[in-house]
């Protein structure tokens, strides 16, 4: 039988899907099985957690885990409300501020003309495989330095440097034509009125994907919480949570911290599913060459 | 293209100063501070190339366990995350939408999950008494007698290092893989099929990889970060930094080890120097790999 090429992006079922089927799903279920484990281990009450032989289906959902975790005070008097408004709020200054600077940024680099552009795309560019954790000692001494140690801004603004989000913007927003924003020019808008009524309405699903990344940056964030902060007040969540994954006597914690993980993954998970379609369109541009 | 009366400064400095304050700043001060000797109290004196010069010839346990740890994890990681991302994202692009759909967020969900909070999970899953899941099935179906201390023995706690960071290394290279696939143009597929591709392999490997040379950069520069950026799982499975005799010591644990435990911070920077050049070493390899020439 002649080979007729295979489909890219199919619109039905054919049997030929079956054979990639019988092997993807397998696997997906593999990958699916530590995240099933924290969802059950989450809602298992006390004697399901220490039954043995071990069993990995809760049997008896309960809240419990959720109540201590909430209840527990546990290294100072600070309840959890406190750490869950601080995560909100550095968070939300992330995500804003974070594609606020990088949507200017990637406008100028991707549409004006001057003489440093490429270079300076190119440095950003390299600093895409930049691995915080490696600098994290230099990093901390800049924050000591700018005496931001102990406030808000030493969650914040380490963050708000996003090569990845710079780069993906700055991709899609190659794809605006150079007309529409001569156009917008002739008729007398201003650099910043094209910005905002030209790119961004037109780059929304590279600005989301941003957003996304930003968001996972920060909520996931220890390093700024363990570092650079010292008031306990001012720690954030994820912080807090790890205090759980850190105890020496892991049976009594697991529950909780199991219940802590779920209450980490879950924002990701749903923003992540509510944007994903924009997150495909954007990737499309992610090339680097 | 505009010319006449752009700010291109405007709106490009605060990105660039937050860029220069926590990216470019501390790798200059990271090389400044791994010539001299730092102890983060009294002003660093220099030494010159001595940090770099103990690193290559006096510290031991660099060269017996933290290098040729992180040579085999970042070598099975790194490749290994990136061609099963690769392999994912291809077999993902034969299904329709909807099921497609689905299955990249199963396969994509891992790597949203944080590597801290996860590490209690890995850590009663592979838990070494009788109580652990992983000893528990392994004793119930006889495979094995004795329970394993997976996360506390020189022999299973780099294997399971690996099979976790491979577990949520499905990331954004990932993502940008698949929308790679999914864009190739279809014609190509037509007329290759004409000109005697017989199998979906010798179309991955003279249509597919060629046409999103782009996007498998992007995916690679992204897979050697990610293999470096969870490198410290290790300390996290275990529980204690240095891990049990060193057996999942990595360059970032050892970072840890000498610039907050030990407070050598001068030595510390020199390791960091190190690491990014590294990473630096591996990238440029990738470029060679996926740049056209033209």
């Amino acid at each position: 039988m002649a080979y007729y090429g295979s489909r890219i992006n199919p619109s039905r079922f054919h049997v030929s899907q079956l054979k990639i089927y019988a092997y993807l799903i397998p696997m997906a279920l593999f990958m699916l099985l530590p995240i099933v484990f924290i969802f059950c281990h989450a809602f298992k009450p006390m004697d399901e957690l220490f039954a043995y032989p071990p069993r990995f289906f809760v049997a008896k959902p309960t809240l419990e885990n959720f109540e201590r975790l909430f209840t527990a005070t546990k290294t100072s008097t600070i309840p959890v409300s406190r750490y869950v408004f601080n995560s909100v709020l550095v968070t939300a200054s992330v995500m804003f501020l974070g594609v606020l600077i990088s949507s200017l940024a990637g406008y100028a680099l991707s549409k004006m003309r001057f003489r440093t552009k490429k270079i300076l795309f190119e440095i950003n560019n390299a600093a895409l495989m930049f691995v915080p954790i490696a600098v994290t000692i230099p990093r901390y001494l800049t924050i000591d330095l700018l005496g931001i140690v102990d406030t808000y801004f030493a969650h914040i603004l380490p963050l708000l440097a996003m090569p990845i989000g710079l780069f993906l913007i700055k991709q899609f927003i190659d794809q605006v034509p150079d007309s529409l924003i001569e156009a917008a020019f002739i008729d007398g808008a201003s650099d910043f009125m094209i910005y905002r009524k030209v790119v961004v309405p037109l780059v929304r699903p590279a600005l989301a994907t941003a957003a996304i990344l930003a968001f996972q940056a920060a909520w996931n964030n220890i390093e700024t919480s363990a570092i650079f902060i010292n008031n306990e007040s001012l720690r954030t969540l994820a912080f807090y949570m790890n205090t759980f994954a850190l105890q020496t006597n892991i049976v009594v914690g697991q529950g909780i911290a199991a219940a802590g993980a779920l209450i980490m993954f879950l924002p990701n998970l749903i923003l992540f599913i509510i944007l994903q379609s924009n997150v495909m369109n954007t990737m499309a541009y992610s090339g680097l060459k | 293209m505009k010319k006449n009366n752009s700010h291109p400064y405007l709106f490009l400095s605060p990105y660039i100063l937050v860029f220069s304050v926590f990216i470019i700043i501390p790798v200059l001060i990271a090389i400044v501070l791994s010539f001299t000797n730092f102890n983060a109290i009294q002003f660093p004196d220099f030494v010159g190339f001595l940090n770099y010069i103990n690193l290559l010839t006096q510290d031991e346990i660099f060269m017996q366990y933290v290098l040729p740890n992180t040579i085999t994890f970042a070598l099975i990681v790194g490749p290994g995350g990136y061609i099963l991302s690769f392999f994912l994202a291809w077999s993902l692009a034969q299904l329709p939408k909807v099921p497609r759909t689905i299955l990249a967020l199963i396969i994509y969900s891992p790597s949203m999950t944080s590597g801290v909070a996860m590490a209690v999970v890995w850590r009663v899953l592979f838990s070494g008494d009788q109580m652990g899941y992983i000893n528990s099935l392994l004793m119930r179906t006889g495979i094995i007698t004795e329970p394993i201390q997976f996360l506390q023995s020189t022999e299973f706690l780099m294997p399971v290092m690996i099979i976790v960071a491979l577990w949520s290394s499905m990331g954004v290279g990932f993502l940008a893989m698949l929308a790679g696939v999914l864009n190739t143009d279809e014609t190509l597929y037509e007329a290759a099929a004409i000109d005697g591709i017989r199998n979906r392999f010798q179309e991955m490997f003279y249509i597919t990889i060629p046409s999103m040379k782009p996007q498998m950069l992007f995916g690679a520069v992204m897979a050697i970060v990610n293999t470096f950026q969870t490198g410290a799982i290790g300390v996290q499975l275990s529980g204690s930094n240095p891990t049990p005799q060193y057996a999942g010591q990595l360059m970032v644990n050892h970072i840890e080890d000498y610039g907050f435990i030990r407070y050598e911070m001068g030595y510390a920077a020199a390791v960091s120097v190190v690491l990014l050049l590294i990473i630096y070493i591996f990238s440029y390899f990738s470029k060679k790999l996926f740049v056209e020439r033209d």
